[in-house]
C-alpha cells in the first residue's frame, strides 16, 4: 500500500503543478486585455462623434439656412444606413479572406462572432475582442460615405443620395478597405514560408506594400473622387456664381470642426488597435499636424487675401487631419509638423486655384480638402515613415524587426494605393451615379432647390424665427 | 397728421428713443432693415468664394404726429443721430389719411 501511495501523491502533485503552470506551457490562444479593449471602445465612440454630430454640423454650417436640415438628415441617415449594411455584409466582405479585392461571406450578419472572438492587432500575440474591431471599422465605413455628401450638397434628391451611397459603399468602400487593410494578422508570419503564404491572402494594395495607418486612401481619397464626380454629374447649383451661397453659420462649422479634431484622436490613435506608445505617437502626430495646418492655411490666407478667417482656420485644421491620417502611426512628430504645414498650404490652393481649374461645383470642397490632402498625405507617408527622418519604419513580421527602408520603393507603393483608389472609386462612382440618375433622378426640381431642401424634401425647417 | 420715417444707423436708436421722449414723443415703431445710399458695403470671403455685400444694416423708425410737431421732431432726430459720416440716413415725411386706436375706437388726433 505504502509503495503505491507515495508515487501516487508525487504524480498527483506533479499534475497539479503542471496544471497551474498550464497557461505558460500550453500554446493557448491569446486573450484581449482590458486596457486595449477599453481604449478601442472609447476610440469607437470618438469616431462616432466625428460623424454625428461633428461632420453634420461642419457641413451644415457651410450651407445656406434653407438647406441646413438636409445636411443634418443626409449625414445622420447615411451613418445609420452604413451601420446596418456593415453589420449585414460589410464587415464580412471587407475583413474576411476572399480574393485580393473582396472578402467572403463567411461572417455575414457577423455569423460566428461571439463575445470571445478575437481580432489581431499589429503586435504578435496581442488581440482585441473582434466585436469591437467590427464596430470600430464600422464607424470608418459610415463616415467615408458621409464625406461625399458635401460635394453635391443643396441639390440632390434624398432618395438618390441613399441609393448612391448604398451602391458606392458596397462596390467602392468595401473593396478598397479590403485591398488596403485586410491581412492575415501578425501571428501568421511565423517564418519566411508562412509569411509568404499569409501575404498572398492579403488585400491587393497591402500586397503592393502601400501603408495607410488610419485611412488616407480608404477614407479620404476614396470619398473625394466620388464627391468630385458627383459634383460634375449632378451639375452646378441653381444660381452658382451669381447668387450668394455663403455659409449660414460658421459657429456650427467651428463646433463641427472641433468635434472632428477631437474625435479624430479616436480615428488615428484608435487605428493602432492597442493602447501603446505607438497609439500615443499617432495621437501626437494628429495634434501636431492639425495645429500646424490650421496655422499655415490661416497665415497664407491672411497674407494673400488680407484677413484671417474662421473658415480658413477650420479648413486648415481639417486639411491637416486628412493628411496625417495615413501617416500618424508611421511618421515622427517632426514629419507630422512638416506634413501639416504643407497640407494647410496645398489645400488652400485646392479650394481656390484647383477648384477653378476643375470647374465643378464641389459645394463644400470635398476634393479640395480630402482629395488634395489625402493624396499629399499618402505620398508624404512614404517619405516621412523613413526612420532616418524620424519615422517608425515598416515592420518585418518574419524577421521581427524594422525592415530596411527604401523611400523610392515605398513611394511607389503609395502611388499604387493612390492610383488604384482614384481609378476604382472613380469608375464605381460614375456607374453608380448614372444608374441612380436613370432610375430615380439625381436632382430635385429647380423650384424645390430654390425653396430649399429642408422644406421641399423633409417638410421641416432647421430654424423657426 | 403726418408720418415721419427715419432710416438711421442702428447704434443711434437708444439715444434717439431717449431724445424723442424728452420732446413728448411716446410711441414709435422700429424695424430692422438693410439698405445703401452712398455708404459702401464690404467684402466677405469664404474659401474660394468672394462676395460683395452691398446692403448695410440700418434701423427704420416710424412716428405719427400732428403736422405742427413735424419740424421739432425732425430737428430732434437730425441732432441726435448725426455723426457727420456717410450713412447717417434720411428722414421722410408723408401725410396720413386717418388713424384709429383699436382698443378704444378713438380717431385721428385723439388716436395719436
Amino acid at each position: 500500500m505504502k509503495k503505491t501511495i507515495i508515487p501516487f501523491f508525487v504524480i498527483a502533485a506533479a499534475i497539479f503543478v503542471v496544471g497551474l503552470a498550464g497557461p505558460v506551457f500550453a500554446a493557448d490562444a491569446p486573450v484581449p486585455n482590458k486596457g486595449d479593449t477599453s481604449w478601442m471602445i472609447v476610440a469607437t465612440v470618438l469616431v462616432s462623434l466625428m460623424t454625428i454630430p461633428g461632420l453634420a454640423l461642419f457641413y451644415g454650417g457651410l450651407v445656406r439656412t434653407k438647406n441646413m436640415l438636409s445636411l443634418l438628415m443626409q449625414v445622420f441617415t447615411v451613418f445609420s444606413l452604413c451601420m446596418v449594411l456593415w453589420v449585414i455584409y460589410g464587415y464580412s466582405l471587407a475583413f474576411t479572406e476572399g480574393n485580393a479585392f473582396f472578402g467572403g461571406l463567411s461572417k455575414i450578419f457577423l455569423k460566428g462572432i461571439t463575445v470571445d472572438s478575437v481580432a489581431a492587432t499589429f503586435s504578435k500575440g496581442v488581440v482585441i475582442p473582434e466585436l469591437i474591431y467590427v464596430f470600430f471599422q464600422a464607424t470608418f465605413a459610415a463616415i467615408t460615405p458621409a464625406l461625399i455628401l458635401g460635394a453635391f450638397a443643396e441639390r440632390m434628391k434624398f432618395s438618390a443620395v441613399l441609393a448612391f451611397i448604398a451602391l458606392w459603399f458596397t462596390f467602392a468602400y468595401l473593396p478598397i478597405a479590403h485591398m488596403v487593410w485586410y491581412w492575415a494578422g501578425p501571428d501568421a508570419y511565423t517564418d519566411a514560408e508562412a509569411g509568404a503564404k499569409a501575404a498572398a491572402t492579403a488585400g491587393f494594395l497591402f500586397q503592393k506594400g502601400a501603408i495607410d495607418f488610419a485611412g488616407g486612401t480608404v477614407v479620404h481619397i476614396n470619398a473625394a473622387i466620388a464627391g468630385l464626380i458627383g459634383a460634375f454629374m449632378a451639375g452646378k447649383r441653381v444660381g452658382y456664381g451669381k447668387e450668394s451661397m455663403a455659409p449660414h453659420s460658421l459657429t456650427m462649422t467651428m463646433i463641427g470642426a472641433s468635434l472632428l479634431w477631437v474625435g479624430w484622436f479616436g480615428f488615428n490613435a484608435g487605428s493602432n488597435l492597442e493602447a501603446t506608445g505607438l497609439a500615443a505617437l499617432a495621437f501626437g502626430n494628429t495634434m501636431t499636424a492639425t495645429a500646424a495646418a490650421a496655422l499655415s492655411w490661416l497665415f497664407l490666407e491672411w497674407g494673400i487675401k488680407g484677413k484671417p478667417s474662421m473658415l480658413g482656420a477650420a479648413s486648415g485644421a481639417v486639411a491637416g487631419l486628412v493628411a496625417i491620417t495615413p501617416a500618424c502611426g508611421f511618421v515622427g512628430i517632426g514629419g507630422a509638423l512638416v506634413m501639416g504645414l504643407l497640407a494647410g498650404a496645398l489645400c488652400l490652393w485646392g479650394v481656390n486655384g484647383l477648384k477653378r481649374l476643375l470647374g465643378a461645383d464641389d459645394a463644400l470642397d470635398v476634393f479640395g480638402v480630402h482629395g488634395v490632402g489625402g493624396i499629399l498625405g499618402a505620398l508624404l507617408t512614404g517619405v516621412f515613415a523613413n526612420p532616418a527622418l524620424g519615422g517608425v519604419g515598416v515592420y518585418d513580421y518574419v524577421a521581427n524587426s524594422v525592415a530596411e527602408y527604401s523611400t523610392s520603393a515605398q513611394v511607389i507603393s503609395q502611388l499604387w494605393g493612390i492610383g488604384t483608389t482614384l481609378i476604382w472609386s472613380g469608375i464605381v462612382s460614375v456607374i453608380a451615379y448614372k444608374v441612380v440618375d436613370l432610375v430615380i433622378g439625381l436632382r430635385v426640381t429647380e423650384e424645390e432647390e430654390r425653396q430649399g431642401l429642408d422644406t421641399s424634401s423633409h417638410g421641416e425647417s432647421a430654424y423657426k424665427y | 397728421m403726418k408720418k415721419i420715417e427715419a432710416i438711421i444707423k442702428p447704434f443711434k436708436l437708444d439715444d434717439l428713443k431717449v431724445a424723442l421722449h424728452e420732446v413728448g414723443v411716446h410711441g414709435m415703431t422700429v424695424t430692422e432693415v438693410k439698405g445703401f445710399g452712398r455708404q459702401k458695403g464690404h467684402k466677405e470671403i469664404y474659401r474660394g468664394a468672394e462676395y460683395v455685400v452691398d446692403f448695410i444694416p440700418k434701423v427704420k423708425i416710424e412716428i405719427v404726429c400732428e403736422a405742427d410737431r413735424v419740424a421739432q421732431i425732425t430737428e430732434t432726430i437730425m441732432k441726435t443721430v448725426k455723426t457727420g459720416k456717410i450713412g447717417d440716413g434720411k428722414i421722410f415725411v408723408m401725410p396720413v389719411e386717418s388713424i384709429c386706436r383699436i382698443r378704444t375706437g378713438e380717431k385721428d388726433k385723439d388716436a395719436i
